[in-house]
């Protein structure tokens, strides 16, 4: 084997992977397109989307009459940004997933190893139930903010402390941060608890309803904030593509290789926990999908990351985009929460392709 | 003295005075402080087993299109279509629903679906929340506001405090409150009690018991040990369905049975709904409680 194909780990078995995955990523997009124009044109109102140029000009006409508001709040207000957010969600979730995949060479990894889910649950959780006491004036001032924000400062906080714990002298020791990431989210685990048990009955149900996940919340102001986290580590999974390729064969040779590891271990952990945060900041915690999205693209389209991060980032939105639309219809006009429409439309097919596949998952 | 007053400003003073009723008729200052155009209440969602309580209470009933799954009374709203859980709820459900009026409970989320209900086009009315007798009367007057049947939701409001006071006459009565627990479930062996702050514990105070724990904040589950060191003498047992035998898992808790010293501690069961709704059956839900609290005395609220 020569230096240049160890460069692209590829799994030699005829199948023209690079075509393939190339096939896959024009199938995904495509597949998101349809998804989006679905949801922004699936809702309980009955609404579809030959209503948009209504909603298009009274917004633009600031027209207040009933029908036009109606229109533009439904189309414009509702329906678009959580189309949006939804694909922001569920592309973050799914490339982070992917990368910790990578990063711990460990098909159960997942973006809750570095701490970011644990962290953000804890901070949502210390926001929900002290909002009335302790942490009064924070909540008040930043009002519906307080929630997404704490969320998001808890995780990426959490993160932050575990790589102080895990680099010793520029190094990251991938086992460290593994244990270390167990133990914090054992302890933040622990003072979830210990919040919930001094709530109410019903700060314990919204708890319970923000653990799985909802994009019900969806607003402009929210796609705004999760869309900067999320565009970074798009922009940069060719930067990570190599580094994740080689450390599929082991640190040390992927350093041998010529790869950075360092600094690609240090920003891949840095920007999965700020896009992470984020996601769960905005639509609570999403599980499934960072740690089955990464292993459907892998099942189908080997395991080189150059198919994988852009594959899993538009499987995941697809997924939750159409989760999303499920969740809106199914006990219209109530809802159902996304993570439990996620993990009974996602599950069963994954179950599928790993049985059809003869029970082995492709390990990153 | 009329006679100073010249004709036309008498006309004048007739049709501010009729503008004005017309226009606070028209127009709502909710718990949330927000003036509110509420003028058509043909087609209500009310959220909240308390809102709806008031709503049919006040003959709106049959306007009714839609509630949230904790409006379980009266049983016709069984029927009507449901827009989910008060805390989840989601704007453009809500929106479906054709609904030209919303009546919410304080209660009412998420915030954000909040925030863009109150940008539509369709009047939100929220609720106050349940402190004290004074806001089940408060929300019924804002009900009845919000639907232009102020002298129906007054009457309602006049028979109500009528009810309270004599649910205050007859407490006044009592020597000896009874230490009374709520219990609102039993669990793995652990009951879950009511303590301060919740509905439970200010039904408890209005029906003349003792809150047995008052040191808990909210609904907490405790343990056999605690259940002893609370002493409760009467045990207060909620159940969400008729067929629920929540007093048969009480009387069977090893810390229920080391109770009483030898005396029987009675279990009194209530339906969820009736006594914790806080919605127009609450004092006669009150007074229940404590016509089986004190059996010797009299007591008309019940009836």
């Amino acid at each position: 084997m020569t230096i240049e194909s160890l460069d692209l780990p590829a799994v030699e078995d005829g199948i023209d992977r690079h075509g393939l995955g190339r096939r896959l990523i024009l199938a995904g997009l495509l597949a998101l397109g349809l998804a989006a124009v679905a949801s922004v044109s699936v809702g309980p109102t009955g609404l579809s989307l030959f209503s948009l140029p209504r909603a298009i000009s009274a917004a633009l006409s600031g027209s207040d009459a009933a029908a036009d508001v109606h229109a533009r709040l439904v189309l414009l207000e509702v329906r678009l940004p959580r189309t949006i957010l939804a694909a922001f969600v569920g592309a973050s979730l799914a490339v982070a997933g992917a990368m910790m995949q990578g990063l711990f060479r460990n098909p159960l990894a997942d973006p809750g190893l570095i701490g970011v889910s644990s962290g953000a649950a804890l901070a949502a959780v210390a926001t929900i139930a002290l909002g009335g006491g302790f942490a009064g004036p924070w909540v008040r001032a930043l009002g519906i903010w307080a929630l997404p924000v704490s969320a998001f400062l808890g995780g990426f906080l959490t993160t932050m402390v575990l790589m102080l714990i895990a680099r010793k002298h520029g190094t990251t020791a991938i086992a460290t941060l593994l244990l270390a990431g167990i133990a914090l989210a054992a302890i933040a685990g622990a003072l979830t608890g210990l919040i919930a048990y001094v709530t109410d009955d019903r700060e314990l149900r919204d708890l319970t309803l923000w653990s799985m996940g909802s994009l019900a919340g969806a607003s402009w102001q929210k796609v705004m904030a999760i869309a900067p986290f999320a565009l970074i580590l798009f922009v940069t999974i060719p930067r990570f593509v190599r580094a994740l390729n080689g450390m599929l064969l082991g640190e040390a040779e992927a350093f041998y290789l010529g790869i950075e590891v360092e600094r690609a271990k240090f920003w891949i952990v840095v920007l999965t926990a700020a896009a992470v945060g984020a996601a769960v900041a905005v639509a609570g915690t999403i599980g499934f999908v960072g740690i089955v999205v990464p292993h459907l693209v892998r099942l189908t389209a080997g395991p080189d990351h150059r198919i994988v991060l852009p594959g899993s980032a538009l499987l995941g939105a697809v997924l939750v985009v159409v989760a999303d639309i499920a969740a809106r219809m199914i006990v219209a006009p109530a809802e159902l929460p996304i993570g439990i429409v996620m993990a009974v439309i996602g599950a069963p097919v994954f179950l599928h392709l790993v049985i059809r596949r003869g029970g082995g998952l492709a390990a990153p | 003295m009329s006679r100073t007053i010249p004709g036309f400003v008498t006309l004048a003073i007739v049709a501010a005075v009729l503008g004005a009723t017309a226009s606070i008729a028209a127009e709502v200052v909710d718990a949330r402080g927000e003036v509110i155009k509420a003028d058509n209440p043909s087609r209500i969602l009310s959220i909240g087993g308390d809102t709806t309580e008031i709503v049919y209470a006040l003959g709106f009933g049959s306007n009714v299109v839609a509630v949230d799954t904790s409006s379980q009374f009266p049983p016709e709203v069984l029927a009507k279509k449901k827009v989910g859980y008060m805390r989840a709820l989601s704007t453009e459900g809500v929106l479906s629903t054709g609904a030209t009026l919303i009546l919410a409970n304080a209660h009412a989320g998420p915030p954000e679906v909040i925030r863009a209900l109150a940008t539509s086009s369709v009047p939100l009315v929220m609720l106050p929340e349940n402190a004290s007798p004074e806001s089940l009367i408060e929300k019924v007057k804002l009900v009845g506001r919000a639907l232009g049947a102020e002298a129906k939701a007054n009457d309602l409001a006049a028979q109500l405090n009528g009810q309270f006071g004599s649910l205050e006459t007859v407490r006044s009565k009592i020597e000896r409150p009874v230490r009374a627990l709520l219990v609102l479930s039993v669990d793995g062996g652990r009951a879950l009690a009511a303590g301060r702050g919740t509905t439970a514990d200010l039904m408890l105070e209005l029906a003349g018991a003792t809150n047995a724990a008052a040191d808990l904040n909210g609904y907490k589950p405790v343990s056999d040990e605690a259940l002893i060191e609370m002493a409760p003498q009467a045990i207060v047992a909620v159940r969400r369905a008729p067929e629920e035998e929540i007093a048969a898992d009480i009387a069977a808790l090893p810390g229920f049975k080391a109770l009483g010293a030898g005396r029987k501690v009675p279990i009194i069961t209530m339906d969820a709904a009736y006594l914790l709704g806080f919605g127009p059956r609450a004092p006669r839900a009150a007074g229940e409680l404590m016509a089986q609290l004190y059996p010797d005395l009299p007591n008309q609220v019940a009836r």
